[in-house]
């Protein structure tokens, strides 16, 4: 999985590519909070590459959610794949994210 | 259509598995949406078996079945391991504020949303098996 950062003024967005599951979800995690650890708390997770995202993935993503609110920041969701909205909702996990259809609206709600 | 494949204990599996699971469901003309909750509940019920029936003995296989019944698509994951019966897993606190999310149990629950069959049965010549049905036209 390739992952991959960029600066805005107001936020940063991370971009990864391909499925997330118990295999590389650590490595999200790893990127996701060496954001943190830089102090940068508002955070745009690009998920336009993404076709595939398992429990490992979103637990990943709830533990910065954790990390971020605390301190007046979020982690946002922007073009979030069909299957991946719908198994989110079906749990009730989408309740805990914004998500955006896509980076541009993302950033701009920062 | 009746597919069996073998596969590594180990996580980085879970991409063939997802390739071979989807291969057939598709094969069986599941929708796009059902194709999607056939790829999560079997990789749920595979990450389960690398991490809690084999706990990380990569050198162990396991092996995954594939077969069109008439009422729908019907996967069976058999392995090995010690005895880990998904009903065992309480169920996870869900609409609960994002501080007291906990992460236990997420992946059974997910099997269940997801498949119309959970069925788990276990002994010991045999070690693990559970079977999942995805009906057609839901």
């Amino acid at each position: 999985m390739d992952i991959q950062s960029t600066e805005y003024k107001r936020c940063t967005v991370i971009m990864a590519s391909g499925r997330i599951d118990g295999s590389n979800a650590p490595d999200l995690g790893t990127a996701l909070r060496q954001l943190n650890a830089n102090g940068i708390y508002d955070i745009v997770f690009d998920m336009s590459e993404i076709k595939f995202m398992a429990s490992a993935g979103w637990w990943v993503l709830i533990d910065v959610q954790k990390a971020c609110k605390p301190r007046g920041g979020e982690l946002v969701l922007a073009a979030v794949d069909k299957g991946i909205r719908d198994s989110l909702q079906l749990v009730g996990m989408d309740t805990y994210f914004t998500i955006y259809d896509d980076v541009t609206a993302a950033v701009g709600s920062f | 259509m009746k597919k069996t494949r073998k596969f590594n204990g180990g996580l980085e599996s879970l991409g063939e598995v997802c390739d071979f699971v989807t291969m057939c469901a598709k094969k069986c003309d599941l929708n796009e949406t059902q194709v999607y909750a056939v790829q999560l509940a079997v990789d749920e019920a595979a990450t389960n078996i690398v991490e809690h029936a084999y706990r990380g003995r990569a050198l162990d296989e396991f092996e995954i079945t594939c077969e069109e019944l008439p009422e729908g698509f019907q996967v069976v994951l058999r392995d090995r391991g010690q005895a880990f019966d998904p009903a065992s897993i309480p169920q996870p606190l869900l609409n609960v504020p994002l501080e007291e999310l906990r992460s236990r149990g997420l992946g059974v629950f997910l099997m269940r949303k997801m498949m119309d069959v959970v069925e788990y049965e276990f002994n010991p010549e045999d070690g693990n098996i559970l079977r999942m049905v995805k009906k057609k036209g839901r």
